[in-house]
């Protein structure tokens, strides 16, 4: 995979380090759609199929996203709350890591075969440990001084879990959310192994769309992450109470 | 096996995958090959063993050479961080920013850089290990008892001394859980070094622009996970022994 | 020595103690005009301080909460660096010392005790002679000597800081203050995390290891009973660490500076002076003795006498070790049985503080208790009645001289 050199001269003109030059080729394929410079005549890149397979990429992300944190966050409360299940917890935070994205989706192309749907299952099953183990962590971390005082002030244990321990454990909770978050979006660009086509189809796919589409794939799917990135820890910040974020300091 | 991959609808898609790619790959087809309904085919896993050995020894190589280029540079930003307090926050966005870019991404934008091999594979795995030991250094340091620094301070031990007898001994719990969650999700990120020829596991998965076959893709999904699951078991072992007082602790409060 | 202008008293200090060392190797410490201002602070934490701590003394600095206690003693270690003034130690200014130097000859010793969790015992004491470069036997001679000194049982030696108790835990914080034989122990409350029971404990057994090795110490409360009880001298501090009078315990009672001194010692002053003294330093009952088969006619005829106060004989072993007090049933014989129908009750010793003494009357429910010297043969009875004839008398009340000399261990 040599580094694309073929780039209109439009981008590359403002990309003058010889390191960045390769990058131009890329940009130019993000923006203008061109024909293949590998099968020939086919029509490749072009902002309109970069947001074709984007979109594909952000749905499938989200809704998996959403699906971990409904199973796991409840779960988390619910066992993190009632103090048992600790080493289930955290033995499937573990496991959960230990897990190869490639292989995964790799089994699923091969045995269950493709769809959207079988897709997000599994991006959402990949999602669920380190939620799951954040959330038990962070409920089991909230200090216990607070809880007591509120089940003294004659609290029912769900508002207990709803106004005491849950608002205290978000900083936890959110970064299990952004870990699974991460896990997803790298796990959903390699989803078209699947049969899903991401943007993961311009990297995967260098006998279609040459180098340039390799590399443009690669940008578009740091550009989505840190998008992911962003808006959860401003969501993060959002959701820690004003009084935790001092402590903190 | 055809039916399993429908055409593999790659927009990019070339070749059959079928039959006849794994005629191709392996030699022969054996029985329980031949048959889609077979998850796992013991016969060819026996006859073909061997060919999982350089692979596994690449991908422990890529591990361990990056999780330690990761522990140096994330050790001494945290080192820095912790005197210069205005660092912490820019050093906790780089090094965050770097983890949140998918593996497979970060590969294929040192391309233009670095080209394809291993360099690439471990600068990539490398970047991806920092944040997670970065933020484990640096709280297990804010996380040292004020009183107990404040006694050190107070013995006359200096700074230097304060950090390196009092503050890093105790962080040390945590900086070992960041040494292990950064190693064990190096292992199964490093399956994706196949796509910049860096080889590793990743090769007995996916090669040659195509999945191979569901028995292929267990075994060296299965020998990541193990070599996974050793690291984990070896640092668990590491943290217990090189904190006798959280056993005592452990021991005291049961 | 101290600025007229603040208007308290200064009781008469040995001029030989004043400056320079005392034979065990204690330094005078001497604030002068020292001032902390905090950033950002309008008014200064500490203005103008000037003190003088007498080598091989206790000085309390006492006070309400946020006067100003940790901020005049943590300036003498510089772990907060002075604004204007300087103290001095052994007649040498801190301020040209370097801090971590000055730092390991100074004891401390905090609330919170600080010791490090990742390390043993001996280990924690050994901090600092291991920074000096001792070498090991020498390390290891010192720390089961500092284990010895203050009470702990060698095998802690290599236990970690969890596995003791608060107590012992600030036991060790001492002994790892003394490690390198400081002549100066800052010591900021060091028993304000401990339970009343053992604080007491505690107490006594500094007071006795100071007797021993009689350090110039620095030593922060917010309490007044106990500073009382371990001061030699007692700065009683307002905010901003004005010093509102600095005397013995016995003068602060008897003749308090003015109302805030007044306020701040309160209204039980009879009561407090029981703090300054011994049970050795009062008059105590004699105690009808009795031993195993001894006759009983015998004991009766004793108890019977005019001088005896007390109705009941104790019961003693062949090296006069009280066992416990005989009834009349137990009389009832022709001699006296080997054990005693009633239990013993508190047992008090002659080193006692009287105010201790008196509270464990209290707690033991009885009347009188046993008194015994350093052997644990018993040299009298004190009761509940002794002391509160003495609070009674005017000997307690008296505004002139200390009805007593401080105590000392
Ligand atoms: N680091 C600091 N920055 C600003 N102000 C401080 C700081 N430390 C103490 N102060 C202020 O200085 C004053 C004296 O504090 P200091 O800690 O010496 O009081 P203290 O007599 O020891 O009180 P306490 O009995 O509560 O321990 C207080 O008003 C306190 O608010
Ligand atoms: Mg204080």
């Amino acid at each position: 995979m040599a580094p694309g050199g073929g780039g209109g001269v439009g981008v590359s003109a403002f990309l003058p380090h010889p390191f960045f030059a390769g990058f131009g080729g890329a940009i130019e394929f993000i923006f203008n759609e061109q024909e293949s410079t590998v099968t020939g005549g086919k029509k490749v890149g072009g902002i309109e199929q970069v947001l074709e397979l984007a979109w594909t990429q952000i749905e499938v992300s989200l809704l998996a996203l959403a699906l971990a944190i409904l199973i796991a966050v409840p779960v988390g409360l619910y066992f993190g709350h009632k103090g048992t299940g600790e080493l289930v917890a955290v033995g499937i935070g573990n496991a959960g890591r230990a897990v190869p994205e490639l292989a995964a989706i790799a089994l699923i192309a091969a045995v269950i075969g493709v769809g959207v749907v079988t897709l997000t299952i599994v991006l959402a099953v990949l999602g669920i440990p380190p939620i799951l183990t954040n959330t038990f962590v962070g409920i089991r971390q909230v200090d216990r001084a607070p809880v007591d005082a509120a089940r003294g002030i004659g609290m029912t244990e769900p508002e207990i879990v709803r106004k005491v321990e849950l608002p205290m454990a978000v900083p936890s909770i959110m970064t299990g959310i952004r870990g699974a978050s991460i896990n997803i979006i790298a796990t959903a660009t390699i989803a078209p192994l699947a049969g899903v086509l991401t943007l993961g189809d311009f990297i995967l796919g260098e006998n279609v769309y040459g180098a340039d589409g390799v590399l443009a794939g690669a940008i578009l799917v740091a550009v989505l992450a840190l998008i992911f990135e962003f808006a959860l820890a401003g969501l993060q910040r959002r959701l820690t109470s004003k009084g935790l974020r001092l402590q903190a300091q | 096996m055809a039916s399993a991959l429908p055409g593999l609808p790659l927009a990019a898609a070339v070749g059959e995958v079928g039959e006849g790619f794994f005629k191709e790959r392996t030699g022969a087809t054996l029985p329980c090959q031949a048959r889609p309904s077979h998850l796992f085919c013991w016969d060819w896993a026996t006859e073909h063993i061997n060919r999982f050995g350089t692979p596994t020894v690449q991908q422990f190589e890529l591990v361990v050479i990056s999780v330690l280029i990761g522990f140096a540079i994330a050790f001494g930003l945290a080192l820095l961080a912790h005197r210069f307090r205005l660092l912490q926050w820019p050093l906790l966005a780089g090094t965050g920013i770097l983890f949140a870019i998918p593996s497979v991404a970060f590969f294929l934008l040192l391309l233009p850089i670095t080209g394809t091999g291993r360099e690439t594979a471990i600068i990539a795995l490398s970047a991806y290990t920092l944040q997670i030991i970065y933020r484990n250094v640096m709280s297990g340091l804010a996380n040292v008892p004020e009183s107990a620094k404040d006694a050190a301070r107070g013995m006359g031990l200096t700074d230097r001394q304060i950090l390196w007898r009092v503050e890093l001994p105790l962080a040390i719990p945590e900086i070992v859980g960041g040494l292990r969650i950064a190693t064990v999700s190096t292992v199964a990120i490093a399956t994706l070094a196949v796509f910049v020829n860096a080889g590793g596991l990743g090769t007995q998965i996916y090669s040659e622009s195509n999945l191979t076959f569901p028995t292929a893709i267990i075994i060296a999904g299965g020998i990541a996970m193990l070599m996974a699951l050793a690291f984990d078991a070896v640092f668990l072992t590491v943290q217990r022994l090189a904190t006798p007082w959280r056993r005592a602790a452990a021991e005291a409060s049961a | 020595m101290n600025p007229p202008t603040q208007g308290y008293k200064v009781a008469p200090v040995p001029a030989a103690e004043v400056t320079g060392q005392s034979q065990s190797g204690a330094s005078s410490v001497t604030y002068r005009g020292a001032t902390k201002r905090y950033a950002n602070a309008s008014a200064p934490a500490v203005d103008h301080l000037d003190l003088e701590v007498a080598a091989g003394e206790i000085c309390v600095l006492v006070g309400p909460s946020g006067c100003g206690k940790t901020t005049s003693m943590r300036m003498v270690n510089r772990m907060i660096e002075m604004t204007e003034g300087d103290i001095l130690i052994g007649g040498e200014s801190i301020k040209r010392r370097d801090a971590a130097r000055l730092r390991r000859e100074i004891g401390y010793v905090i609330q919170q005790v600080g010791l490090f969790p990742h390390r043993t015992i001996a280990q924690n004491i050994a901090t600092v002679p291991q920074l000096l470069g001792w070498d090991r036997e020498r390390v290891r001679a010192r720390t089961s000597e500092l284990l010895d000194l203050v009470g702990l049982d060698p095998e802690l030696a290599d236990r970690y800081p969890v596995q003791l108790s608060g107590g012992q835990q600030q036991r060790v914080g001492v002994a790892r203050a003394l490690a390198v034989d400081p002549p100066v122990m800052l010591m900021d409350e060091p028993f304000g995390a401990i339970d009343p029971i053992n604080r007491e404990r505690l107490q006594n057994e500094f007071l006795r290891l100071q007797a021993e090795i009689r350090k110039t110490v620095l030593f922060v409360t917010h309490d007044i009973d106990e500073a009382i009880k371990m001061g030699d001298r007692i700065a009683i501090m307002k905010e901003h660490g004005r010093v509102e009078q600095y005397a013995t315990p016995a003068e602060v009672l008897m003749a308090p500076a003015n109302e805030f001194v007044e306020d701040f010692v309160g209204a039980d002053r009879a009561l407090k002076r029981l703090s300054l003294m011994r049970v050795r330093d009062i008059r105590l009952w004699k105690a009808p003795l009795a031993r195993a088969g001894q006759a009983t006619a015998e004991v009766r005829a004793a108890l019977d006498a005019p001088e005896v106060e007390v109705p009941y004989a104790l019961l003693v072993d062949d090296r006069e070790r009280p066992r416990g007090w005989l009834t009349t049933r137990d009389l009832a014989g022709d001699t006296v049985p080997a054990t005693a129908d009633a239990p013993l009750g508190p047992v008090l010793e002659t080193g006692d503080v009287m105010r201790d003494a008196l509270a464990d009357l209290l707690q033991g429910e009885s009347m009188y208790a046993p008194v015994v010297d350093h052997g644990g043969a018993v040299v009298g009875i004190l009761s509940v009645e002794i002391i509160s004839e003495f609070l009674a008398s005017p000997e307690a009340k008296t505004e002139e001289q200390p009805a007593v000399e401080r105590p000392r261990g």
